[in-house]
C-alpha cells in the first residue's frame, strides 16, 4: 500500500519528478531549477505549482526571489492521502450499512 | 531553519439511512465488510479486521495466513455514540506503538432510521515527529523520492 496518492500522482510526470529531486539538496529558487532542465521557467513554475497542491513542497520569500523547498514531513501528502482515504472509507461502509440494514446479517 | 507544522485535523461526515446502533454496529463489527480492501499492512491478503468492543481492545487485521497484525486500539468504546481509535500506522505504513493519532468517531441519531456520522483523524504533527528519518533519507538511494519513483511508475 502506498499513501499519498495525489503525492504520487503528481510525481508520475518524469519532468515534475526531475524537479521535486532537485529539491532533495536544498531550496531552489524557479530559475536555479530551471537550469539544465530542458523546460522553459514558466513550465517549471507549473510543476511546482502541482508538487506544493500535493503537499511535497513549500515556499517562502527571500528578499526578492520566491525559493522552493521539499515540504520537512511530507505530512500535506499524508494528510492528503488520509483525507481522500476516509472519504473512500466513509463511502463504503454507508454503501455497507445501508445494504445490511436494521436487521443485520 | 525551525518550522512547527500542525496540520490541520482530517475530517469527514456521511449520513447513513440506518439507525444510531446499526450504524455504530456496522462500523465496528462489520468493518472487515465496507474498509478498502487493498488498504491493509500485513504480508498476506486481508481476510479480516477485528475492533475489540471494549475500551483497551486491540484493532488489528488477520491476513490469509492467520497472521494479526497490529493497527492500533480502542481508546473510547462509548455505544452508540461515540468511538475512539488510536491508529498506530506511521506514515512508512508498518505498526508503531510509540505513535497514537487518534480517530473519533460521533453517531448521532437524525432520525429513527437515519444517522449522522462524523470522523476526525487527528494529531497528525505526530506522523512528522515519526518522519525524521524519512526526512533525512530524502536523497538516499532507497529513500523517500525512490519510494514515490517506484509508485510512480506503476501507476504511469
Amino acid at each position: 500500500m502506498a499513501y499519498a496518492n495525489a503525492a504520487f500522482a503528481a510525481l508520475a510526470d518524469p519532468t515534475r519528478r526531475e524537479v521535486f529531486e532537485r529539491l532533495a539538496s536544498g531550496g531552489k529558487s524557479v530559475g536555479e531549477l530551471a537550469q539544465g532542465l530542458p523546460v522553459s521557467r514558466p513550465a517549471v513554475s507549473q510543476h511546482l505549482k502541482v508538487l506544493k497542491e500535493a503537499g511535497l513542497v513549500t515556499d517562502e520569500a527571500q528578499g526578492t526571489r520566491r525559493v522552493y523547498h521539499i515540504d520537512p514531513d511530507g505530512l500535506g501528502a499524508l494528510r492528503a492521502w488520509l483525507d481522500q482515504f476516509w472519504a473512500l472509507a466513509l463511502e463504503a461502509f454507508k454503501a455497507e450499512a445501508e445494504r445490511q440494514g436494521e436487521e443485520g446479517e | 531553519m525551525n518550522r512547527t507544522i500542525q496540520p490541520a485535523p482530517v475530517r469527514r461526515s456521511v449520513d447513513v439511512k440506518v439507525s444510531q446502533k446499526r450504524a455504530f454496529e456496522v462500523f465496528t463489527g462489520s468493518i472487515a465488510a465496507w474498509w478498502p480492501r487493498s488498504h491493509h499492512i500485513g504480508a498476506t491478503e486481508l481476510k479480516s479486521i477485528t475492533i475489540e468492543p471494549r475500551e483497551g481492545g486491540r484493532w488489528y487485521e488477520t491476513g490469509e495466513d492467520g497472521v494479526e497484525t497490529e493497527w492500533g486500539k480502542v481508546l473510547v468504546w462509548d455505544p452508540y455514540g461515540r468511538l475512539v481509535l488510536a491508529w498506530q500506522i506511521t506514515a512508512e505504513f508498518k505498526y508503531d506503538a510509540s505513535l497514537t493519532t487518534e480517530v473519533e468517531l460521533q453517531f448521532t441519531a437524525i432520525g429513527e432510521r437515519e444517522t449522522h456520522v462524523d470522523l476526525e483523524h487527528r494529531n497528525l504533527e505526530r506522523f512528522g515527529d515519526k518522519a525524521e528519518q524519512v526526512r533525512s533519507q530524502v536523497g538516499a538511494p532507497n529513500g523517500w523520492t525512490k519510494v514515490l519513483e517506484d509508485y510512480a511508475g506503476h501507476t504511469s
